[in-house]
């Protein structure tokens, strides 16, 4: 049997588990094993429908008071009841947040070795995995071993895919014996972001600017974009050179170092002292008149365009939207 | 990305600081079709530019250096990205207060304006943060900032493009070189080749790899300079832009301490040499910062902390200022220090500007891009030329051992006849034996290793007394030896042998020979067989090009002797100009035959015993040669002279070289014959009869009218700059070389100092000397003259100071020294008529 | 408090990584190392809470001879002492780095009121040894926190969710594992640098074992072009970035 854990959170599932649960069942059909599933507290007519849809034939679904908010080694202790009960070949979960810390926590109370992020799982005695290092620049070749071999599966790494014949799915809800200690640390609270004016270092969205706003005065323009998406406002080591801002609004390796979801930059060439300080940026969109600039083999968007009409209309373009 | 051209009249290959400054010079001398490339994106490619620190110190030792540094100032200045901060270099030891005098010196002979001494209180006043209490002074110069190197580039990139004459690509990468018939004829790329006349190599540390493409060599090694960056300092949080304190050069522990807005920059010449392999340098995709900016290696840096932390103690010193920025910048060294400038030997068409640093960068591209022009770039960079380099000097092993050594002389004080202690023992004359057992004291030549003085010559320091002229200063006698000076009056009162086998020779022969050498030479070449003529070459401008000496051995067969230092890029100069259609040759025997001179009254006594011919006057005059058996060793002898004295240079096949000598100095001994130093042949014997001496009195920003060396008649045939010559000549010179002799020695602390060379003249009332075409007064050559007892210098003097008697300074250790003009021109000091030369 | 940070030294990459010809490594000769970014957050959080509740913390790392350099990295910004598991250069896997560190920390006989560790090791990204480390000591552990404050004996931390966070409680002691983003981590300075240098450096070498998760070989994955998406030209481009603000949930 080979188990994969379907991660759900307030009825929310986490799409990432189909793709775990496609390996899975490659892999359940090569060795002719049966697929199952296992999930924390309810679970919808949708979701049992579509795990037969993917193969599932059993799923188990572990009931408990105290499993009704997020507790990683309670959550990993059903999972593990499965395994002493059912001895599955191989358990999986998706190689997100939880998917990982779960696995993580169940592999620390089996004992039992664990591959994170895989891309590719061969069956054997041993199983030979191909799983993600360095964040997915380099990949290893790694033989896992254990009873039941535990792995996570990388997300966007294999597309989910139904199976070619549903299956009908057996129900098997329990309890879990769930102990003290796998309830010491819970989730107790959780809150909304919050917004207000914030630090370069905190922004979500960094305005960033460069040689190309042209003076002190053209930073009015990027402040307006900031305010309007409750972010900040900072410049490359030449604006600061040339005093349009103050030092401490740098952005660069000597500066701040800054982590937004979206960096928007503006008229900067792109110098590699001032990516480095943007490089914890999810995103970057430059906006810049040079289609060859170094910028814009760092950026994901890119707008060609002089910042001074690009800028105004985006924050032209917010307000209609915001009417 | 638009596509490539298929053809370019130039491709400049880089687009840092360097290339950026190649592709605007050209355009502006009128260049078009130049297509730049550069691997990497713009406007910071990836190369040293885009680490570079970015200031400007203004004076250096050398004149070309400084010169380029000047002019490139001006540039920047022109381009509006400089900004002038002023600059320190402070002392910590005795050693470098001296050192500062000499550098204000040179300051003053080339031209920079605004430096001064100052007080460590005076250091503080401009420089708040810094711990004067360590320090023993500062050297201010007003005129030391910082430029922006990368807004330059583009500055300059936009030019070349307005006048239509660039188009430049980035994310462009060479795959090769193709050469045809010893042409470059192209480049290949990643995105397609194009057609090209010319390519010049402008990519810094990469440059070896891109010539070795075409077969060519750049020998240059890319080397870690260390740097760290540490902020943000609260005291200069609201300082508006980018500088506003003086940079400050920690001499003594070669580093650097440079305000960049609210941060302190430490840069570090004193660790260790960290060498690194061109082809070792990661791409722009691999490296973690640029391909330049390699890893930091802290343990290499952790003596300097102390002593930054040292000077700077208030804001090195606040744990909440950080280090934020810290890499092994790298950069090119080269075996020599000087830039690799120039077409390279090995291939036509390829140039190369290599191993130039932001703060001579656009003065060099406006020389090289003069040098492609026309060939006459009004500051001369033959120092820096590509081919003043010997195969040996090419090696990796010659590359790195040279510029390990020099890393650390990055803020050194290095005396004048300082010499290389690796890579020694490359290229040995066969009496190298000899006299090593006479206790020769070397010196190196371009790999050559030749007897400066003999310590087995100290007994004639008894005989001479205080004619010897002894120097009390540590400095004026360091890498020197009275025992030249005794050697000196051996020569003149005896004989002496001197070992000459660094001279380069070069055979000319075929069809057209004589032809080709009436191009080239100044003088009349057609003259009888065995006859031996002092000329010069000249460029089309007039710029003196090379000094030397040849041999008609033939209808069409000549020898070019012509010294070690510049002996290769004579031979590029020769090679350029051979015929297409073969009819000349040229061919390198400098290893072939070891050249000994023997010169003093007594010269013609110790040959009569050895050599079989008639050795009279009559019968062998002044300025011939002729083949000479001594036995079973055949010698071609030919009488001339450097040092001013009856004698002959004799040339000998290598092998039978030792066995010359050992005939010569068995003869010798019953004529008191003694082993002469370099120091006496390249120095105190020429300086006594105004020889001038390549590189130092000659060179292409002064001619052959200036120099003194105007012939009487213009030779009928045509030759290179034969019609700037004339007009030379017609004009009155602008400035004069002539001898000085230093009137009294005595410092103001009682010691008697002796100039080294390059010192500036200055009027009686301490003012520098500066002649209509803009060119300062300095000494050009310094040296003792022992049979005169006079000490002299040269220097080229504006007419109105060109005049025997007229009264003026010297400026040496921030001291003034009272000279005087003793001759004029070419006129000797010692046997103005030449009768020991002609006895 | 008492704290044990535990950082990896990794390689300072750009974005293309050369192998070894075994393909056993990373071609790491001309290379920077680092303390691995999420341990180096983990390693400011310590000195903070320091600063902050009192108490000292020591640095641990398992990895070859050069990682004293960044142990002392660790103590330049204020850890105050170091223990070194030098390994023999051969890789340990999850199972055996944490039965190390374990065995370390029994050794060491300090008690540690928390221990922290980064989510996940930037070179092999196991995303387990703090997690083992925790079982194998019966401590509690939350992984992937964002915040961390403590209350006597109490330790609040958040862990960032879509839209917001969600918040864990445990008592002390506890294992601890940190994302980027916690905080900045702090440069060294001079004087740090200087300090760092003289703060005692333990170093004992664990035997390796083979934990289950066995290393064949690495490979490069298939390059991906870097593709910037143009998103148009000028001000007409602006409808498009505000579609690209919302989907990025910025609006």
């Amino acid at each position: 049997m080979i188990l994969v854990y379907i991660e759900q959170d307030r009825g929310k599932v986490n799409e990432a588990s189909f793709e775990a649960l496609t390996l899975a069942r490659q892999l359940a059909e090569m060795s002719n094993a049966p697929l199952h599933a296992s999930a924390i507290g309810s679970a919808s007519d949708a979701l049992v429908a579509r795990l037969g849809a993917f193969g599932v034939n059993t799923l188990h679904l572990a009931q408990h008071a105290q499993l009704n908010e997020y507790a990683p080694a309670a959550y990993a202790q059903s999972i593990v009841e499965i395994l002493n009960a059912h001895k599955p070949d191989a358990a999986f979960a998706a190689g997100a947040e939880r998917g990982n810390e779960i696995m993580a926590h169940v592999a620390a109370k089996t004992n039992l070795p664990m591959a994170a992020n895989c891309v590719q799982a061969q069956t054997g005695e041993d199983y030979v995995v191909t799983r993600l290092r360095w964040g997915g620049s380099l990949l290893e070749e790694a033989k896992l071993k254990g009873a039941t071999k535990l792995l996570t599966v990388a997300p966007n790494s294999i597309p989910a895919q139904a199976a070619a014949h549903a299956q009908t799915v057996a129900v098997d809800a329990f309890t879990p014996q769930l102990s003290e200690n796998d309830l010491r640390a819970r989730v107790v609270a959780r809150v909304e972001t919050a917004s207000g004016k914030i630090s370069l270092g905190e922004a979500r969205v960094v305005v960033g600017g460069g040689r190309g706003v042209g003076s002190a005065e053209g930073f009015k323009i990027l402040e307006e974009l900031a305010d309007l998406l409750g972010g900040a406002v900072g410049g490359s080591r030449v604006v600061t050179g040339l005093g349009w801002r103050p030092h401490a609004d740098q952005i660069g390796q000597t500066g701040n170092r800054i982590q937004p979801e979206l960096y928007i930059s503006c008229g900067v060439s792109g110098a590699i002292q001032h990516m480095v300080g943007a490089k914890g940026a999810k995103h970057i969109l430059a906006i810049n008149t040079d289609p060859d600039a170094s910028i814009m083999f760092k950026a994901d968007y890119a707008v060609i365009g002089d910042l001074h009409q690009v800028v105004p209309a985006i924050c032209a373009e917010i307000r209609k939207r915001r009417g | 990305m638009s596509n490539l051209p298929s053809h370019a009249r130039v491709v400049v290959i880089g687009a840092g600081i360097v290339g950026n400054s190649m592709v605007y010079h050209l355009a502006k001398l009128g260049w078009r079709d130049i297509v730049q490339l550069d691997k990497g994106p713009l406007p910071n490619p990836g190369g040293s530019t885009g680490h570079a620190s970015n200031f400007i110190f203004l004076v250096d030792h050398s004149k070309e250096m400084c010169k380029f540094t000047l002019d490139s100032v001006e540039q920047y200045k022109e381009l509006g990205v400089f900004t002038q901060s002023g600059g320190i270099e402070v002392s910590r030891t005795p050693e470098r207060v001296e050192e500062f005098k000499r550098r204000i010196a040179s300051g003053k002979a080339w031209g920079v304006e605004g430096m001064h001494l100052i007080s460590p209180a005076e250091v503080k006043k401009l420089v708040p943060y810094l711990n004067e209490k360590i320090i023993l002074n500062g050297f201010y110069t007003q005129g030391i900032g910082t430029v922006d190197s990368l807004r330059a580039g583009t500055l300059m990139r936009e030019y070349a493009q307005s006048v239509g004459a660039l188009q430049t690509f980035a994310n462009t990468e060479i795959t090769g070189l193709p050469v045809e018939n010893g042409r470059i004829v192209g480049v290949e790329t990643n995105r397609g080749n194009l057609r090209a006349e010319i390519v010049v190599i402008a990519c810094g540390l990469w440059s070896p790899r891109l010539a070795r493409m075409a077969g060519a060599y750049i020998p240059l090694t890319p080397a870690v300079h260390q740097m760290i960056s540490v902020g943000p300092v609260p005291e200069l949080m609201d300082t508006v832009g980018e500088i506003k304190y003086p940079i400050v050069r920690d001499m003594d522990t070669n580093m650097y301490e440079r305000q960049h807005g609210s941060d302190m920059e430490v840069g570090s010449y004193a660790h260790r040499p960290i060498l690194w392999a061109p082809d070792d340098v990661p791409s722009n995709e691999q490296a973690a910062l640029s391909p330049t900016e390699a890893p930091f290696t802290q343990a290499d840096f952790d003596p300097q902390l102390e002593q930054a932390l040292e000077l700077i103690p208030d804001i090195l010193g606040n744990e909440k200022v950080g280090i934020r920025y810290a890499i092994n910048g790298l950069l090119s060294l080269t075996p020599d220090g000087f830039p690799i400038l120039g077409e390279t030997p090995e291939v036509k068409n390829l140039w190369s500007v290599a191993a130039v640093w932001i703060k001579e960068a656009p003065g060099i591209a406006r020389a090289v891009a003069e040098w492609m022009t026309h060939g006459n770039p009004e500051i001369d960079p033959s120092g820096s030329d590509i081919a003043r380099f010997y195969p040996h000097q090419k090696t990796k092993t010659h590359v790195n051992a040279r510029s390990a050594e020099g890393f650390n002389k990055t803020y050194g004080i290095v005396h004048p006849r300082e010499q290389w202690a690796s890579n020694r023992n490359v290229r040995l004359s066969p009496y190298y034996e000899r006299e090593k057992n006479l206790g020769a004291v070397f010196y190196e030549a371009m790999g050559w290793e030749r007897p400066q003085w003999y310590e087995s010559n100290a007994k004639l320091l008894d005989e001479f007394g205080a004619r010897v002229m002894s120097r009390e200063a540590e400095w004026d006698a360091r890498w020197w030896s009275p025992i030249i000076n005794a050697e000196h009056l051996a020569l003149r009162e005896r004989v002496g042998m001197v070992d000459l086998s660094a001279f380069a020779l070069y055979e000319i022969q075929g069809a057209g020979a004589l032809d080709f050498m009436q191009k080239m030479a100044v003088n009349q070449m057609d003259t009888p067989i065995g006859r031996v003529t002092y000329t010069n070459f000249l460029n089309e401008h007039g710029g003196i090009k090379a000094d030397l000496t040849v041999m008609r051995l033939g209808k069409n067969h000549f020898r070019v002797v012509t010294g070690a230092f510049d002996g290769a890029r004579d031979k590029k100069w020769l090679t350029d100009h051979l015929p297409d259609d073969g009819s000349v040759t040229l061919t390198d025997i400098t290893a072939a035959y070891s050249t000994l001179g023997v010169w003093g009254p007594q010269a013609r006594a110790v040959l009569q015993t050895i050599g079989e011919t008639d050795w009279s006057n009559d019968a062998f005059s002044f300025g011939t040669c002729k083949y000479v058996d001594f036995g079973t060793v055949h010698v071609l002898a030919s009488r001339i002279s450097y040092v001013g004295e009856l004698g002959w240079e004799l040339y000998v096949s290598f092998e039978q070289g030792a066995k010359l000598w050992d005939m010569v100095y068995e003869a010798g001994q019953r004529f008191g014959i003694a082993p002469v130093g370099i120091g006496v042949y390249g120095t105190t014997g020429r300086l006594e009869k105004a020889y001038r001496l390549y590189g130092s009195d000659l060179e292409m920003e002064f001619n052959l009218v200036e120099a003194g060396m105007m012939r009487a008649k213009v030779k009928a045939q045509d030759f290179i700059g034969k019609a700037a010559y004339l007009k030379q000549r017609a004009a009155p010179p602008a400035a004069l070389l002539c001898s000085l002799t230093v009137d009294d020695h005595t410092s103001s602390s009682g010691v008697k100092r002796f100039m080294q060379g390059r010192e500036p003249i200055l009027t009686l009332d301490g003012g520098p000397i500066e002649d209509a075409r803009g060119r300062r007064s300095y000494v050009t050559s310094a040296g003792a003259g022992p049979s005169l007892g006079k000490y002299i210098l040269m220097s080229y003097l504006p007419p109105e100071y060109a005049k025997v008697g007229v009264k003026l300074k010297v400026e040496y250790f921030g001291e003034h020294y009272p000279v005087t003009v003793a001759s004029v021109g070419a006129t000797p000091l010692l046997d103005p008529e030449n009768k020991r030369l002609k006895a | 408090m008492n704290i044990l940070v535990c950082i990896k030294r990794v390689p300072l990459t750009g974005g293309k990584i050369s192998l070894t010809t075994d393909a056993q490594a990373i071609d790491t000769r001309l290379m920077g190392f680092t303390i691995s970014p999420h341990e180096e957050c983990a390693v400011e959080e310590a000195v903070r809470l320091v600063e902050k509740h009192g108490g000292a913390a020591t640095v641990l790392t398992l990895g070859p001879v050069d990682a004293a350099e960044q142990l002392r990295d660790a103590m330049a910004i204020g850890i105050e002492r170091a223990i070194h598991l030098e390994s023999d250069g051969r890789e340990f896997d999850p199972v055996a780095t944490a039965n190390a560190i374990v065995e370390a920390i029994r050794a060491d006989g300090a008690t540690f009121d928390l221990l922290l560790f980064g989510n996940e090791a930037a070179d092999t990204g196991d995303f387990q040894v703090g997690v083992r480390v925790a079982y194998a000591l019966g401590l509690p552990c939350m992984t992937g926190i964002k915040e961390i404050s403590v209350n006597g004996n109490q330790v609040t931390a958040k862990r960032e969710i879509p839209g917001g966070w969600e918040i864990f409680d445990a008592p002390l002691p506890a294992v601890i594992t940190v994302k980027e983003g916690i905080n900045l981590p702090r440069y060294p300075s001079l004087p740090g640098r200087l300090k760092a240098k003289k703060k005692p450096l333990a170093t004992t070498q664990p035997a390796w074992q083979d934990g289950g998760l066995q290393k064949i070989k690495l490979l490069n994955p298939p390059e991906e072009a870097h593709q910037v998406e143009i998103l148009g030209k000028g001000p007409e481009a602006a409808p498009r970035v505000v579609d690209l603000l919302a989907e990025l949930g910025l609006l």
